[in-house]
């Protein structure tokens, strides 16, 4: 029980923290959840992101996978509602009131300064996620470099080509079952 | 939005945003939402769509979640922004509860692991090309960029919290960026 009020706390905490979108509070979330908690390892974490990437829908629900793996299906259910119900409560009231603020100039300096803000997180993010997904140093160099050989592709095709991102993703699937195993 | 509001069900709400959480896969959730709101279903004009989408991407939360309840409370509040939410949330919820199920029971075996480590570097070059996409313009402009470099080095290499980090930095930058061209009344 008290573990599942630790997720609700958690996970609540990063709902609300979210600025700019679910790819920002990464990590924050990684260090929680990997490194403070140990509630899954480094892999494990990067490995559960990843799997929201092949799953429809917005990509972080696959957060609701830490809490099953912490407490089972009462875990599960207790992060998605923790994750997602006090950022939609927060948007339902501030929606509200935000017509009323229409042409403040101020809303323009909220949008502008966060945005480097989020973009700083976001980057954060891929190092969080590429310290063990891209370059792992238990790993030997070959291994690594087809880690990163994968992750510069897919961002190169991404830019040059229309390609739905979730294909690039399982392509990453193939390339790791020929050439790592 | 001043414009009139046709009356839906919540039943339609629901199934509206479900086929939009089902079938968008790989991300860009905006577009698929622009698509069935604005073109299709006419619940919103652009103007409306760009509105509702500039405050999702203010407030903390999905930006998809976020229009969910925007959208679904201005055709029939409170359960209308449940119903929608709900909807955009649920089918992406069972299936990657499906796939983690089939992840618990098979990732020990070597073959998927490197199955899922492949996945994973994929992963993460998707989300940095996401990030470049959003944010080059933040990078090429030396004012911003200091923001985006003192935020990646407190939260990413030194694990600042998150809340402090936005307690300190965020007032900083908006500030940076505080309206100057109009005159206070004295």
């Amino acid at each position: 029980m008290s573990k599942i009020v630790e997720l609700i706390n958690v996970f609540a905490l990063l709902s609300l923290l979210a600025v700019g979108g679910g790819t920002a509070v990464l990590p924050e979330m990684e260090h929680v959840t990997v490194e403070r908690r140990h509630w899954v390892t480094d892999t494990q974490f990067t490995e559960i992101y990843s799997l929201g990437q092949l799953a429809p829908g917005p990509n972080m629900t696959c957060v609701a996978l830490i809490g099953y793996e912490v407490s089972g299906l009462a875990g599960l259910l207790a992060v998605l509602v923790a994750f997602f119900f006090p950022a939609c409560l927060l948007c339902y009231f501030v929606s509200k009131v935000w017509d009323a603020a229409e042409g403040s100039p101020w809303r323009d300096a909220v949008q502008r300064g966060m945005a480097p803000i989020v973009i700083g997180l976001m980057l954060a993010g891929c190092y969080a996620l590429g310290k063990t997904a891209s370059y792992n140093p238990a790993k030997d160099w070959d291994f690594n470099l087809l880690t990163l050989g994968i992750g510069a592709a897919v961002a190169i095709i991404l830019t040059l080509t229309r390609i739905n991102p979730a294909l690039t993703i399982l392509a990453g699937g193939a390339a790791g079952f020929f050439f790592l195993g | 939005m001043s414009e009139a509001a046709p009356r839906v069900s919540l039943g339609k709400l629901f199934s509206v945003f479900a086929l939009i959480g089902v079938t968008s896969f790989g991300g860009g959730i905006v577009a698929y939402l622009r698509r069935a709101l604005v073109d299709k279903e006419k619940w919103l004009d652009e103007d409306g769509f760009m509105a509702a989408l500039e405050i999702s991407q203010t407030l903390p939360g999905l930006n998809s979640t976020n229009m969910s309840v925007i959208v679904g409370r201005r055709l029939r509040g409170a359960a209308g922004a449940l119903a929608a939410t709900l909807g955009m949330i649920l089918p992406g919820a069972v299936i990657v509860t499906g796939l983690g199920f089939a992840y618990v029971a098979l990732r020990h075996d070597p073959k998927v692991a490197v199955v899922l480590t492949g996945v994973a570097a994929a992963a993460v070059g998707l989300l940095l090309q996401v990030t470049l996409k959003i944010g080059w313009k933040q990078l090429i402009r030396p004012q911003d960029l200091i923001f985006v470099v003192v935020v990646f080095v407190l939260v990413g290499i030194f694990h600042v919290s998150l809340l402090v980090t936005l307690v300190v930095v965020a007032p900083l930058a908006i500030w940076m960026h505080r309206p100057r061209t109009e005159k206070e009344p004295a």
